[in-house]
């Protein structure tokens, strides 16, 4: 099985940003537009992610994510702002493939447990964001990277697959936006530490990043700024190889 | 005109848009007069084999399920759970299935020779293992999205309709008379699935 490559495309406002480092998003389109091109491009999955939704408490943009749903012909994930079995149960109802729990599961961490009780494990995805510090030590953060949690990924990737996550996405905040590559160490030790597939993010800038994280035993890869950036002068141009290319970085 | 079974187990609103974006009509039924008076019905699902065949019981509908594909023919389609409750019974659960099909689903086995991840979650390349209406049409380097820890091993190997790779070789897509089942997700599956879709909006009794 080739393993997936994946837009995360984040949502602020109703419009699709990019950050760099979890700051300073940038306004890059309309999502709506950008699932079409997606679309037609056939990519392996989507995922959406509100950056906004858990701060303010608003919860996910159910009207935003319907119109969504209904364009995307492939699976579709989404994260935000999910904080109950009902949230999450109407997302399913949508078309939304997979939920992504990432901040609220520092304070409610059998949100994922029930949610995969109610839909399944295939249906949870745990995604963890990680700041690695001066020392090399890398501790798993939330609330948009800006709170430890002083734990080390290994090991929260491990409760969250006990507790029934079907998935984990490991994000680097210090690589986010930066393109310089996917931090390897980062998801070689949070992939070798669990038995459910695991989504490298955070940093890629090249389709040989991409391979690089599989080497070291992602399952799948995620990206923003390499599928809606062209250029040195980062112009918004949403891209995503083709068949012939993919099979050529995963032979 | 397509009906897709609303039963509380896994959504429904994507083979819904896939289905109106391919040009073919289709409704959600959810009683046993809907699944009566079907003309075609696929039956989705996501989660464990007990849950779903749990569900299927307490809105009365197994037995106008069975009553529908035996007597009249009518074409059923089962997606993902959907296709492994067509089975006698999965290793997943305790509960019978529908029993359309002769076979059990066995879980995926990760072994120190074979490291797999399971679920099985990717996509994947089918290989057609008979000529069937669904399949005609595959387009050159098809490929589906699957997401599923258990696989149906049919009795009968003459019930398999495709093969795919995960660690072994196992059943993309099985069917016997009316019934048919995928493993994989067609919705999710861009044109590929459009178009298996389209096939099945064609299938009469």
């Amino acid at each position: 099985m080739r393993p997936r490559l994946l837009p995360i495309l984040l949502l602020s406002d109703g419009g699709l940003v990019k950050t760099v480092k979890f700051q300073s998003p940038r306004y890059v389109g309309d999502p709506i537009n950008a699932v079409r091109i997606f679309n037609e491009k056939e990519v392996d999955e989507i995922a959406f992610l509100d950056i906004d939704a858990h701060r303010t408490g608003q919860g996910p943009n159910f009207a935003l994510l319907a119109d969504i749903a209904t364009e995307a012909f492939m699976p579709f994930g989404y994260g935000g702002g999910v904080r109950t079995v009902e949230q999450a149960q109407r997302l399913f109802g949508l078309g939304v493939e997979k939920v992504i729990l990432n901040s609220v599961l520092a304070d409610d961490p059998d949100l994922v447990t029930r949610v995969a009780n109610s839909a399944g494990s295939q249906s949870v995805v745990a995604s963890i964001d990680c700041r690695r510090s001066w020392l090399g030590k890398y501790s798993v953060h939330v609330g948009g990277g800006k709170r430890s949690l002083g734990r080390a990924p290994a090991e929260y990737a491990r409760e969250m697959e006990r507790r029934g996550a079907g998935e984990i996405v490991i994000n680097s905040v210090d690589r986010d936006g930066t393109m310089t590559g996917y931090d390897i160490e980062l998801v070689g030790e949070v992939a070798s530490a669990v038995g459910i597939p695991v989504v490298a993010a955070g940093g890629a800038g090249s389709l040989s990043d991409v391979q690089a994280a599989i080497r070291a035993g992602a399952s799948a890869a995620a990206a923003g700024s390499l599928f809606v950036f062209h250029g040195r002068h980062r112009a918004v141009l949403i891209n995503y190889p083709n068949p012939d290319e993919l099979d050529a970085i995963f032979r | 005109m397509i009906s897709v079974l609303e039963y509380g187990v896994g959504n429904i609103g994507s083979i819904l848009n896939m289905i109106r974006r391919s040009g073919h009509e289709c409704a959600p039924v959810g009683s046993p007069e809907g699944v009566a008076s079907a003309e075609r019905l696929i039956l989705p699902g996501v989660g464990s084999f007990d849950f779903g065949m749990r569900a299927l019981a307490d809105r009365g509908l197994v037995e106008p399920i069975k009553e529908a594909v035996l007597s009249r023919g009518m074409p059923l389609l089962g997606v993902c759970l959907g296709m492994q409750m067509l089975c006698e019974g999965s290793d997943e659960g305790t509960l019978p299935g529908l029993g359309f099909i002769a076979g059990r689903c066995r879980r995926f086995q990760s072994t120190p020779e074979h490291p797999i991840k399971v679920p099985h979650m990717g996509w994947s390349p089918i290989r057609p293992t008979r000529d069937h209406p669904l399949l005609a049409d595959l387009a050159p380097r098809s490929r589906f999205y699957f997401v599923h820890s258990f696989h149906a091993v049919c009795a009968d190997p003459a019930d398999r309709l495709a093969a795919a790779d995960y660690g072994i070789e196992f059943s993309a897509m099985i069917s016997r008379g009316p019934v048919m089942g995928a493993q994989f997700h067609p919705e999710k599956s861009h044109r590929f699935g459009m178009t298996m879709l389209s096939r099945f909006a064609g299938l009469s009794p």
